[in-house]
């Protein structure tokens, strides 16, 4: 079967500008398939799901939806897809009932049709107490909600989500996953980009990572989190015996089998590094001792150890090694790589 | 695959959904529609021809002399601010017409439908100028025999003013709708032989040509032409021909610059 979605050597270059927002990107989606597009800011999310959702003109390569070329055909592409961007686009001249009949009468619904898909809709979603009054009274999390209703008023076959929760409460947050699954269910495709990497892990089948307009990777959450270097984390901090140096400690746990690699992080703050998620104590920064001295100095310092394998099972090992330096173990973190980890690991540290 | 869709529906269909969201938008509130168009053409026809006709300063011949044009610049203005205002909130602002954008029709189809609702609204709105400019007259000219050069005219008129609205919104960045008024429609009222003839400029002659690239003084002398075909005006053909010229100028510029904030 082909792909519903599908992205070959696209390239967008704004005008003016002397790089490539989009640069050769390649991918495909298939039918009923939750597609995460990861990315920094300005990374080229947005201007690739402009050019698949027949808002940006690409400067070339091919872009097609549900197999009708976008870039040739956009009048049939529109009817294929639907969009819900990021920030409320309502039509606030018209109640929310009438945003939604409007844009099925704009697809071609007829009028019995749209008023039962429309009051069908504002069930589904849980708006129909609130159908009938001003867009401009709807919180945010009940405007999203229109606007997949709307979306889905024309029965498309691919959906494209633009950061669908940024700013929305962990209820309505729930609630449009929830109806995301549905629709997946149902056949629906959908890309969606986001910024939140959990959600992403969570949500999408499979995650393509851009960056300056480069596809830099693309699998399953699960696929990319195995493959990253180092896999799992050991972090300790410790009190060293008087007399011991931070890199002769470091030295004596990377002689352990299994230990890939060790740094020290601060002198007691486990800071800086690829940030871990911490299933045992998630806000490890703030559970750790202040920063009191230097890394070779006195007093608590936290190390951070690259394992190749489980963390768990490497636990003993270094406790005992430890001990046997007479070190003070203060406190240990397991960290599991997370999607933010390769995330991180790919589009680098620093601020855009 | 099974799918449950329809059968394609003709772009023309969208087109009319997307003109019936505005028709009905526009009935929503028809009264501020009413009172949009014509307060500031009641408030001039009262002052140039009730007042300054009291005070003794103009004569009955120029009150009748002044209702086409300003019939012509409601139209024309109507048609102008139908498009440009709500274009520059909706590709800015609320985004509020990207619903239209990615309906199934052409994309330049969208910027016609606006010059279509333009026209309607003009037309509606100059067909209420005469009645109710002859309750503050007293009195309306009326010319049977003109009325096809009037409905021609206004046509082309109120096309030309939405087509140059569409310029407008589209072209004017939305910081600078404040200064839009003084530098472009100040001048496009006043220079647009609205309240004078533009035959009776001969001794200011270089006002006559500036107002010669002004569309809407065709639109008022062809109005003139047909209302009060006693007063010297430009040839009809002239005028309309001109007309035409500068729709068919704006309405390229314009929907060129539609694409462009449509699609980057």
């Amino acid at each position: 079967m082909n792909p519903e979605v599908e992205v070959t050597e696209l390239v967008k270059r704004y005008p003016k500008r002397d790089v490539n927002a989009v640069d050769g990107l390649s991918f495909a989606v298939e039918r009923s398939e939750i597609f995460g597009l990861l990315g920094p800011n300005g990374a080229g999310k947005s201007t690739t799901i402009g050019v698949l959702t027949t808002r940006v003109k690409a400067t070339s390569g091919a872009a097609r939806v549900a197999g009708v070329d976008v870039v040739n055909d956009p009048v049939e592409a529109r009817r294929m897809l639907a969009v819900v961007p990021q920030g409320s686009n309502l039509d606030r001249s018209l109640t929310p009932r009438q945003n939604l009949t409007f844009h099925a009468a704009y697809h071609g619904f007829g009028q019995l049709d749209r008023n039962a898909r429309a009051a069908t809709m504002l069930e589904e979603f849980g708006l129909d107490a609130q159908a009938d009054i001003k867009v401009d009274w709807y919180s945010g999390g009940m405007a999203q909600r229109l606007m997949i209703a709307r979306a889905m008023m024309h029965e498309p076959r691919v959906l494209f989500l633009d950061e669908p929760t940024s700013g929305l409460d962990p209820q309505s947050r729930l609630f449009m996953w929830e109806r995301v699954r549905q629709l997946r269910e149902k056949g629906v495709t959908i890309v969606l980009t986001t910024h939140d990497m959990d959600e992403a892990a969570e949500m999408s089948d499979r995650v393509g990572i851009v960056d300056h307009g480069k596809l830099l990777a693309l699998d399953t959450p699960s696929s990319l989190i195995r493959g990253l270097g180092g896999q799992a984390v050991l972090e300790v901090t410790i009190n060293k015996a008087p007399g011991d140096t931070t890199d002769d400690v470091i030295a004596a746990l990377v002689a352990i089998p299994g230990v890939e690699r060790g740094e020290a992080v601060a002198a007691g703050a486990p800071s800086g590094g690829p940030p871990m998620a911490m299933p045992t104590m998630p806000a490890a920064a703030m559970a750790s001792p202040p920063v009191t001295s230097p890394v070779n100095g006195a007093g608590p310092v936290t190390l951070r150890l690259y394992i190749d394998g489980t963390a768990a099972s490497l636990l003993s090992p270094v406790v005992s090694a430890l001990s046997g330096r007479g070190a003070e173990l203060s406190n240990v973190h397991i960290g599991e790589p997370s999607l933010e980890d390769v995330f991180i690991d790919l589009t680098g540290r620093s601020l855009r | 695959m099974t799918s449950t869709r329809l059968p394609a529906p003709s772009m023309w269909r969208a087109f009319r959904a997307i003109l019936w969201r505005d028709l009905f938008v526009t009935g929503k509130e028809f009264w501020v529609f009413l009172v949009q168009v014509a307060l500031q053409p009641l408030f001039m026809l009262f002052v140039f021809a009730r007042v300054l006709r009291a005070g003794g300063y103009v004569t009955d011949a120029y009150a009748h002399l002044l209702l086409p044009g300003i019939v012509a610049l409601t139209a024309f203005l109507t048609a102008l601010q139908t498009v440009s205002f709500p274009l520059i909130m909706e590709f800015s602002f609320t985004k509020e017409i990207e619903d239209r954008l990615l309906a199934p029709l052409p994309t330049a189809m969208v910027a016609f439908e606006k010059l279509t609702l333009a026209m309607m609204r003009a037309l509606v709105a100059a067909t209420l100028m005469f009645p109710i400019g002859a309750l503050v007259l007293g009195s309306a000219p009326w010319n049977q025999d003109g009325l096809g050069l009037l409905i021609g005219a206004l046509l082309l008129g109120c096309w030309v003013g939405g087509a140059i609205g569409l310029c407008i919104g589209t072209l004017v960045p939305p910081n600078r709708i404040s200064i839009m008024f003084a530098v472009i429609l100040t001048p496009l009222m006043f220079t647009g032989a609205t309240q004078y003839p533009w035959m009776s400029l001969d001794s200011l002659r270089w006002f006559q040509i500036v107002t010669l690239f002004n569309p809407l003084t065709y639109l008022s002398e062809a109005m003139r032409a047909a209302v009060v075909p006693e007063v010297p005006h430009i040839e009809p053909w002239i005028s309309l021909v001109a007309l035409m010229v500068a729709g068919l100028t704006f309405t390229i510029i314009g929907v060129k610059g539609f694409m462009n904030r449509a699609i980057s």
